[in-house]
């Protein structure tokens, strides 16, 4: 179960209403409508954009030292102006540190944990939103409970049990403990309780479709926005995920966390090779985030606020 | 496909007696059955699949940990399990490595989680503002959250490498003393609760930032017609606002604080990075936890830190109760 997912909203509306136009025959006083609040001044602006150099120089300054050479990089002062060898060092890093399997490796983890997670989410997600059956409450609450367990307190039984299984370091052993999240059904149940109309199930129902038919012509598509947003950031956490695959798996069969710690731990220690590992390690999730940052940031904060 | 058409209420609550009047044949009634039991027995099917994976991968683990704890079980011969009652409980009450792993815990997780929040508290303020770009602020905001444990880590600790890295640097253009940020405690602790700073911030203010969006607008109307100034807005109206996100918030991030691994365990950059620093200067629990299980190959105690894990975790909660319920009596 990850943690520090998608925090769940359980009484408030999906959708917040910020946005909407303020109330008729008032004029707005200092906001626009809630959370609306005064335009930014030149302050505002520039704190924020000081926020935003915080942000981002760690990855600028990691696509710098991977760009340059060894010696360069241990000089002082440091570079701050990218160098000429940035496809050599991300070809050796892909080469020699195994990355190129360490990415096939995550892929394939992240992508069948993404898939795995949205469809049992929004499978119990429309039956706690759309599903009237006994012990739906109390259902709810533990799956609440679950989020509050930190994973790492199972890890020695995990860990026995998967070698009971013939996992250990096999990629099964990362993948079948995080195949669902309770965050993820949280979300999907926030999602499909809001923008899912209770009169489709019923001229559903009506017609004489039984419910995996239901889900399957009706929620589906209603879902689709929410399970591509809860795809891409369950995919973000389980490409990232370092503890138990770091417990579970070596470097035959790393995932990208578990290869990276493998570059640090040399005794030479080639400082514009592990940043472009760490470059390559996180590229994919970057692009994500260049393509569908709108849906992403969206997604966390309508998925969000308030335990 | 069930071929009933019996017109029943969403969600199985019958919506009267079954007309008697009804003299269908058997095909109906066996149609009207499986109606029934698709009504009744769907909803379980459909939130089967989430509790089954969970119980078999992360609650009988849970369980099953308590009594590996009370047990001698080496990592070579996991079968073998010797029961030694509290005796790793005991052992570990006496080990000053233990005590220091719960202070190097909460420490950095003091350090890392109080000025994370705040500052994800100003952040979101400032993303509440009407202004160009707002989107642009916003992923921006969220992409450290993007980047692995793994990869900041080794990001940061070349930030604050004492020979050539860039922290260095800088102090010493104002004049500072390089710093040993991985050979000295509380660097150590400063440097690695930065790390856990920087990934989690821009989350955190789009939480924030979202609970600020719903506040009503017009208690900030009543509150500027008292006359409170933005500063008395913003702690009177927006704060209390928002105090169910702000308290959510805490818990994530103490859980996430009990956990602490990658960070401190990179930052150690291989054989120091598991005792947590030669003197075990900024060794986690997490840490201690890992080196008693898979370098002492010693799965019992390594059993019973976990289960010291959780209870620093409920203590911490049940502070925050307390707390919680002070501060309510005050005001």
């Amino acid at each position: 179960m990850t943690l520090h997912s998608l925090p769940v909203r359980t009484d408030v509306p999906a959708r917040s209403s910020a946005g909407k136009p303020p109330g008729p025959g008032r004029r707005p006083l200092w906001r626009g409508r809630a959370g609306r609040q005064h335009h930014a001044g030149p302050l505002a602006y520039l704190l924020l954009g000081l926020m935003t150099v915080l942000s981002l120089f760690p990855l600028y300054w990691t696509m710098v030292a991977a760009s340059t050479d060894n010696t360069r990089v241990s000089q002082t002062p440091p570079p701050f102006l990218p160098g000429p060898n940035l496809f050599s060092n991300l070809s050796r890093a892909w080469d020699e540190a195994a990355m190129g399997k360490a990415m096939l490796n995550s892929l394939i983890v992240a992508g069948t944990i993404a898939l795995s997670t949205v469809m049992f989410a929004t499978l119990a997600g429309f039956a706690f939103a759309k599903l009237r059956f006994k012990g739906r409450q109390a259902l709810l609450t533990l799956a609440i409970g679950t989020m509050l367990v930190p994973p790492q307190l199972g890890v020695v039984p995990l860990f026995m049990l998967m070698s009971d299984l013939g996992w250990s370091q096999q990629l099964p052993a990362v993948i079948f403990p995080t195949l669902v999240s309770a965050v993820g059904v949280f979300f999907m149940r926030q999602y499909l309780a809001e923008a899912l109309p209770d009169e489709l199930v019923e001229a559903g129902r009506v017609d004489g479709a039984h419910s995996l038919r239901i889900f399957w012509s009706i929620v589906l598509p209603v879902a689709r926005p929410a399970m591509a947003v809860l795809f891409m950031i369950t995919f973000v956490h389980a490409w990232n995920d370092f503890f138990w695959p770091f417990v579970v798996l070596d470097m035959t069969n790393p995932t990208v966390p578990v290869a990276l710690t493998q570059l640090s731990a040399g005794y030479v220690r080639d400082q514009s090779l592990i940043m472009a590992g760490a470059l390559l390690g996180t590229l994919p999730l970057l692009l994500m985030f260049v393509v569908f940052g709108r849906q992403i940031v969206s997604g966390i904060m309508t998925g969000a606020v308030k335990g | 496909m069930a071929t009933s058409t019996t017109n029943e209420p969403l969600g199985g609550t019958p919506s009267g007696p079954p007309s008697p009047a009804d003299g269908a044949g058997t095909g109906r009634r066996l149609g009207a059955l499986l109606h029934r039991l698709d009504v009744k027995g769907a909803p379980y099917a459909f939130v089967a699949p989430f509790f089954v994976i969970f119980a078999a991968f992360s609650f009988y683990p849970l369980v099953y940990t308590s009594w590996i704890s009370l047990h001698d079980v080496e990592l070579a011969t996991l079968d073998v399990m010797k029961w030694v009652g509290f005796g790793n409980y005991v052992d570990l009450w006496g080990d000053s490595r233990f005590w220091n792993a719960l202070r190097n815990t909460i420490s950095i997780g003091v350090l890392s989680t109080v000025p994370q929040l705040m500052m994800a508290l100003g952040l979101a303020h400032l993303l509440n503002y009407r202004m160009r770009a707002s989107l642009f602020f916003r992923v921006a905001s969220l992409v450290p959250y993007a980047t692995s444990v793994a990869a900041a880590a080794l990001v940061f600790t070349m930030i604050f490498e004492r020979d050539f890295g860039m922290i260095n640097w800088a102090l010493g253009t104002v004049g500072v003393d390089p710093v040993s940020w991985e050979a000295e405690k509380w660097p150590a602790q400063t440097a690695i609760s930065t790390m856990v700073i920087w990934r989690w911030t821009g989350y955190n203010a789009l939480l924030y930032l979202a609970a600020m969006q719903a506040v009503p607008a017009d208690r900030y109307e009543a509150a500027a017609l008292d006359g409170a100034s933005r500063w008395q807005q913003f702690t009177h109206v927006t704060i209390p606002g928002i105090r169910a996100t702000i308290v959510f918030t805490i818990v994530l991030s103490t859980v996430g604080a009990t956990q602490l691994f990658g960070e401190p365990l990179i930052f150690g950059q291989g054989p120091n990075g598991v005792t947590g620093g030669a003197d075990n200067q900024y060794q986690t629990l997490g840490l201690l936890l890992y080196e008693e299980g898979w370098k002492n190959y010693q799965m019992g105690r390594s059993a019973a830190v976990a289960w010291a894990m959780f209870l620093l975790l409920v203590l911490a909660f049940a502070a925050q109760r307390v707390l919680a319920r002070l501060r309510a009596r005050q005001s």
